[in-house]
């Protein structure tokens, strides 16, 4: 590119720039914060109601990003603390031997392509500082240990990585150690903290959730209002008038849901599901305004942000006097439930052994947290002949699933669900082996990266998710793709409207409901979308 | 002289491997060799579709002309590209660049006059298009994306947008009314 | 540069060595006091960095799950990869320590061209390790020959089995020759794969190096240069039985072979090569996915700033009675 171009130059000559390969090592790299793949900063306001540290107003693109005086004191102090703390972080900073396996295996570095996106990589952004400051070969050798000083470039380089990790845990699946990037990434988040460098999409639905029960601030009546809408609308569907008690003292099961089911679509015909399953098997259950969310946004921000938020769990039961709780379909949800908890917020000593009312069937594997997951209730439910479905009611959907990060890699709920759709749909296609089940691929947009400042980077990440489902749409003509995570449903919708255009997003209760032969009910026109079924005539001459 | 077709069927695999390297060398180094090397389609998604993208051009441009096809195949690629970081002009730039790789690989044919000047200037003609094509389908997927961007937000609070007044503002914050919001 | 760095270390290293023997005649130092200081310093620091480690609790229990849960009877729990007990636990870092079942895992469907299914042998880096470190363990046992007297049965069977294709004399150790290839695989990946080189430190290239330089010092000794086994026999036991003596005429060669691994052991225990005894801790692998089922405790919970429904009440009273929604306190 030395020779002047004579005139205007052509198109082929300003296309043919030629990326350098890094000559200098990462290490030395200044982070770039790149439009559309980057989270804005936290306001003060949502800050100071959860009494975070460093409360202000801050621009993430700005040079100074106010931190405080001490802030690097700060931060090695909390290194220091939390490495006492959790046998994990220790060890993963101390075992990674740079082998590689994980780094093609993050949906972040095959949508982008940028090195520090390989999780071994975004390992090491936190690795070196720790090599520096508490090893002693770092102190000793330095550079040549793999040992950095925190700077303010550093630490803006944590910023801007660590909340481009959706802590899918993908990587940790082919680690030879089991290195989890994901405690890796929440542990660097937690030290951001400290100094107030908190995204907006994080910090907003805490302090949302932490004083009205839900991400987004609804209120008691609000809440009610939803739920009452909604007892309306599957009237109309099914010409069935369901009961949907809320804040019931003495009713048998808590109902908890993500809030996105009441308030966002499609997530709003997976609620009617939810409606329209439990008036038909009689339960028992109560839902709460207090405890009107699932979903807990602490996990993307700090350990103690998690049990401040998960609180309301254990005491609305107690204070509702119910026998244990149901969770409903969200992803992170479920990662919170199942290891976290307990062990923060229990023993549920109040609470007994879950029993299903209408099987009997015990439930052992939540004897102690005494929480069951919708899909173990619903495919017991299936399983034991309780339900009367027509599953040709399915028949305009051709359906895949989509192993949701969280149930997938920290439950290994894989079965439960994909029984539950098979039982009520007759059209269900698997995605390619390598992107299913515990290889499955996330959406790009959980752990607080699903807003739209970032929108670039998520088309990136969920580009392999993406690509899995059009493998199907184009093979089997899958139109729909379905999953059990409130995140997923919020974002997976763009993304295939964006890569795989034609497939929409449900959720399995939204199936459950369609297929699900209620007592009572009207000839069904429409399914929970309202769109018209095509009834068994037309059906026989497609 | 041989005919531009039989000559450009003879190096097909010459000038794909030249454009696809092109292409990749429009990645930062340490990703044109994982584009280059991941073979599996699941697991380096943007490789493929560049690889199989451009073989189907190549198809196209040499003996089909399937507007639809070509579209198509266009499309894959340059939605990849238009989510990363690319201006237009690089994002849509590797189409043009397969004029200058014909040529390279042609030259030649070119200087002794084997390949008929008229033929080549009718494919450049025909690569012109795709390039026109391919700038289309750019501002399609950027114009879908800010769409998206503001629809969703819409989704994300349908149920709620329907009826009023439910949301909470949470309160601008004094300091010394920290108290009471705590419920103290 | 962290790869040319590391090789320049090992070289000096030998250079000190040889030096050392041949020109200061510093046997007693290089046969007797660096062997025992090493050692010391290989236990010590193996046993304080597992103690530092152990010492962290385990607050949470997360475990990464790969196969189905147990739940329902009428569901196959997959016990090896998603262990809700501890014999599964057991049975997964069997696995996961004796034949590396995470770096197997790379099963991959090749759907390039047309609907041609190919499975594509995606385990080179498995493979690799696995040779290298099974080969790294039999040469080390087979060592233990200089250590014994009179060589214990197992051991001879061993050396047996590793000869056994009976190549040239004396007879070619299948662990030698693999071992060799395997370290040169693993060396010239972290050079020729671009991503696996821009994230390689010099504590990446340097264990490589200095073990490459220990095998092929061994190789000579044991094909190329005759050495006096009888004598490093001798000076082996007397290290051993506490009484150490260093006879006259062993090679430098051996001094070179004894130094490298005398520093491999000193360097061991502050360096990534603890993940000997660091995947053996991961919570991520050795812990039962069994949350549900049973309760885990953690020894620094502490209480935390909640908002409580009576808080949540109080707020929002006239609402919810205005909704209807039953109430506390009216």
């Amino acid at each position: 590119m030395s020779d002047i171009p004579e005139g205007t130059p052509k198109p082929e000559q300003l296309a043919q720039i030629r990326y350098k390969p890094p000559r200098r090592g990462w290490m030395d790299k200044p982070v770039e914060l790149k439009k559309g793949t980057y989270c804005y900063s936290a306001r003060s306001k949502f800050m100071e109601y959860l009494n975070l540290p460093n409360a202000r107003e801050w621009n993430p693109t700005e040079g100074d990003w106010k931190l405080p005086a001490d802030w690097k004191q700060t931060i090695l102090d909390g290194m220091r603390e939390r490495l006492t703390r959790f046998r994990s972080f220790r060890l993963f900073m101390d075992i990674c031997v740079r082998c590689g396996a994980c780094a093609d295996k993050c949906h972040f570095f095959i949508g982008s392509g940028d090195p520090k996106n390989m999780p071994v990589l975004r390992a090491e952004l936190l690795r070196s500082v720790y090599r520096n400051d508490f090893t002693a070969a770092g102190k000793i050798l330095g550079r040549i240990a793999g040992a950095r000083e925190l700077t303010v470039d550093v630490l803006k380089e944590w910023y801007y990585y660590f909340y481009q990790c959706t802590e899918c845990r993908r990587c940790s699946v082919y680690c030879p150690y089991g290195i989890d990037t994901a405690e890796i990434t929440m542990l660097g988040r937690e030290l951001l903290n400290l100094v107030g460098l908190n995204i907006g999409w994080t910090i907003e639905p805490c302090a949302n959730c932490f004083r009205t029960g839900n991400h987004l601030g609804v209120q008691p009546h609000g809440f009610k209002d939803s739920i009452d809408f909604a007892v309306d609308e599957l009237e109309e569907i099914t010409g069935v008038r369901v009961e949907a008690p809320i804040n019931k003292k003495g009713a048998e099961i808590l109902f908890i849901a993500p809030s996105a089911d009441y308030f966002a679509s499609p997530h709003y015909y997976t609620l009617l599901g939810y409606l329209a399953l439990f008036h038909e098997i009689g339960l028992d259950y109560t839902w709460s305004t207090y405890a009107s969310e699932g979903g807990n946004f602490g996990l993307f921000t700090s350990h103690e942000m998690i049990k401040r938020l998960n609180a309301k769990m254990y005491a609305e039961a107690k204070r509702l006097g119910v026998k244990w709780i149901l969770g409903g379909e969200c992803g992170h949800m479920w990662r919170v439930v199942h290891q976290y908890m307990d062990t923060m917020n229990g023993p549920a000593d109040f609470l007994e052994q879950p029993v299903s009312p209408v099987t009997g069937t015990r439930f052992e594997n939540a004897k102690s947290t005494k929480m069951v997951h919708i899909t173990e209730f619903t495919s017991d439910l299936i399983k034991n002949n309780k339900l009367k479905l027509d599953p040709s009611r399915n028949d305009h959907w051709r359906t895949t699933f989509h192993d949701s990060c969280n149930p997938a890699r920290a439950l290994g709920l894989f079965e439960e669900p994909r029984y539950v759709i098979k039982s009520v749909c007759n059209n269900f296609f698997e995605m390619p082996p390598n992107t299913i089940r515990e290889h499955t691929f996330c959406c790009g947009s959980g752990a607080g990266l699903g807003n739209d400042e970032n929108f670039e980077m998520r088309m990136r990440g969920g580009l392999p998710r993406a690509n899995a489902v059009k493998y199907v749409n184009e093979k089997h003509d899958v139109n729909i793709l379905l999953c059990i995570c409130a995140i997923d449903k919020a974002t997976l919708p763009v993304l295939m409207q964006y890569w795989v255009p034609g497939v929409e997003v449900g959720g399995i209760h939204e199936m459950v409901a369609n297929a699900l032969v209620m007592k009572g009910e009207t000839k069904r026109e429409t399914d929970m979308r309202g769109q018209p079924l095509n009834n068994a005539e037309e059906k026989e001459h497609v | 002289m041989m005919k531009l077709h039989d000559l450009l069927l003879q190096k097909r695999p010459a000038i794909l491997e030249k454009w696809f390297q092109a292409a990749l060398e429009t990645y930062p180094a340490d990703t044109s060799r994982f584009l280059r090397r991941e073979k599996d389609r699941f697991a380096n998604p943007v490789g493929h579709a560049i690889s199989y993208g451009m073989e189907g051009l190549l198809d196209q441009l040499f003996d089909g002309n399937d507007s639809a096809k070509v579209s198509s195949l266009l499309d894959d690629i340059v939605r990849i590209r238009a989510v990363q970081d690319f201006s237009p002009s690089q994002a849509i730039g590797f189409i043009f660049t397969l004029k200058r790789i014909i040529r390279d690989v042609l030259q030649s044919e070119i200087r002794s006059g084997n390949a008929s000047a008229e033929e080549l200037f009718a494919l450049e003609a025909r690569i012109d298009s795709m390039a026109l094509a391919s700038f289309d389908i750019y501002m399609g997927c950027r114009e879908t994306i800010y769409e998206l961007k503001a629809t969703q937000v819409k989704n994300a609070t349908l149920k709620l947008l329907e009826r009023t007044n439910l949301l909470t503002e949470m309160p601008e914050h004094e300091p010394d009314s920290n108290d009471d919001s705590d419920g103290k | 540069m962290g790869a040319l760095v590391s090789f320049f270390a090992v070289v000096v290293l030998v250079a000190i060595v040889f030096v050392g023997v041949e020109a200061a005649n510093l046997r007693y130092l290089f046969g007797v006091i660096i062997p025992y200081a090493a050692l010391i310093t290989f236990i010590a620091g193996f046993i304080y960095r597992i103690v530092i480690w152990a010492r962290s609790p385990v607050p949470f229990r997360i475990t990464t799950t790969c196969g189905q849960q147990k739940s329902h009877p009428w569901i196959k729990n997959d016990i090896l990869d998603n262990p809700h007990s501890t014999i599964g636990v057991i049975g997964r870092m069997l696995l996961e320590v004796l034949l590396f079942r995470s770096l197997f895992r790379n099963t991959r469907l090749e759907l390039r061209n047309g609907p041609k299914l190919a499975y594509e042998w995606e385990k080179w880096l498995w493979l690799a390790g696995l040779v290298f470190h099974w080969s790294f363990l039999v040469i080390l046992v087979r060592h233990l020959r200089f250590f014994t007297e009179p060589v214990p049965v197992l051991i001879q069977a061993l050396e047996g089995l590793d000869a056994f294709f009976q190549i040239g004399l004396p007879a070619l150790y299948l662990s030698d020759a693999v071992i060799l290839a395997a370290v040169t695989y693993l060396f010239l990946r972290r050079v020729l794969i671009p991503e696996i080189r821009y994230i390689s430190l010099a504590a990446d290239y340097f264990p490589l190096f200095l073990i490459f330089g220990l095998v092929l010092s061994g190789v000579l000794m044991r094909y190329f240069v005759r050495v006096d086994v009888v004598a490093i026999k001798e000076l082996a036991m007397g290290l051993v039985a506490f009484r150490p003596s260093v006879p006259e005429g062993i090679n430098v060669l051996f001094y070179i072979h004894l130094f490298l691994v005398s520093v491999l052991f000193a360097y061991f225990p502050f360096s990534k090569l603890m993940h000997l005894g660091g995947v053996f801790l991961s919570p991520t692998r050795n812990l039962a996915n069994n949350n549900r089922m049973e309760r885990h405790t953690n020894p620094w919970n502490y209480p935390v700033k909640v908002h409580t429904y009576e808080e949540y009440e109080d707020e929002f009273r006239d609402k919810m009675k205005a909704a209807g929604l039953p109430l506390e306190k009216e």
